[in-house]
């Protein structure tokens, strides 16, 4: 929270800004072909995640059918999915849930 | 049959395949390949609107051949307006770079001297660098998806593939779908994954 200011006038308009866009996610769906070691190293090398969160996606997507592996801009996103589509795994996208 | 193992001092992912092996590989590169160009990258035109037909762009519509339409997934499930703009702007560099990713298969075993009509008790080592590696561990995915998709595997079937008689077609190809799955595991394992 910032609180205004005359010489801060720019930050609220900002924030503002940030909030009224609607994040969206990229998903990944669980499939019987891809291996989870695989899966894990994918998402180690294209987001940079450390292998413990890379591995908690992933046994998220295998366990769950699905998993929100990134958050971000629309652009951000089909830019995510088409790597994904680049990697083999079946990635979707859509607007972040309501908080 | 032998999976990779990292080279300690280079770091490169190397393996020795036996000249079947390779020229299995070498096939199954080179059908992805075909595959991927077989069903044009775009489409019957919708209308005539000088719009339309003067749009080269890309395909919109999912691809019909099952194998594709696995490879290329509708990216916005549920708004197919979004779902065509995205597949205009991005099948046909996808479809360039799985093709393109076969082709260093072929290129790396042909360099490591797989010759064109390879003879028994030929070995052929290959040695990847890690851009190469990466290359190879997405067409190995692509290759699997595919014949996955042809063979209608599912979740946890393995107990199927594994009681239809030896000599069943379908057996055969599951072996060698568990067999690039195999290189896929060790060359995952290899790049430090």
């Amino acid at each position: 929270m910032s609180a205004p200011s005359p010489v801060e006038l720019d930050e609220p308009v900002t924030d503002d800004l940030t909030q009224l866009s609607t994040p969206w996610v990229t998903i990944v769906w669980n499939d019987p072909v891809n291996l989870m070691s695989y899966v894990t190293f994918v998402f180690q090398q294209y987001f940079g995640y450390a292998r413990k969160k890379a591995e908690k996606l992933m046994l998220e997507v295998h366990h769950d059918g699905r998993s929100v592996v990134s958050t971000g801009s629309r652009e951000e996103m089909e830019r995510d999915v088409q790597a994904m589509h680049e990697y083999g795994l079946w990635a979707t996208m859509q607007k972040a849930d309501t908080p | 049959m032998s999976g990779f193992t990292r080279h300690r001092k280079s770091g490169a992912a190397v393996t020795t395949f036996t000249a079947f092996e390779a020229d299995l590989l070498r096939s199954l590169a080179g059908q992805l390949i075909e595959l991927l160009r077989n069903e044009a990258a775009t489409e019957q035109i919708a209308s005539d609107s000088l719009e339309d037909l003067l749009d080269f762009t890309g395909p919109t519509r999912e691809p019909e051949d099952p194998v594709l339409a696995r490879l290329f997934p509708t990216a916005y499930p549920e708004d197919d307006e979004a779902a065509a703009e995205f597949r205009r702007y991005t099948e046909a560099d996808l479809r360039n770079g799985k093709a393109a990713g076969a082709a260093t298969i072929i290129d790396t075993l042909e360099e490591a001297g797989l010759p064109a009509e390879p003879e028994d008790g030929l070995f052929i080592d290959v040695e990847l660098d890690p851009a190469t590696a990466l290359t190879w561990l997405r067409t190995f995915t692509d290759m699997r998806l595919a014949i996955a998709t042809r063979l209608g595997v599912e979740e946890g079937d393995e107990d199927f593939w594994h009681s239809l008689p030896d000599d069943d077609p379908r057996a055969q190809v599951h072996d060698i779908y568990d067999w690039v799955g195999y290189l896929q595991e060790t060359l995952v394992n290899a790049v430090g994954g």
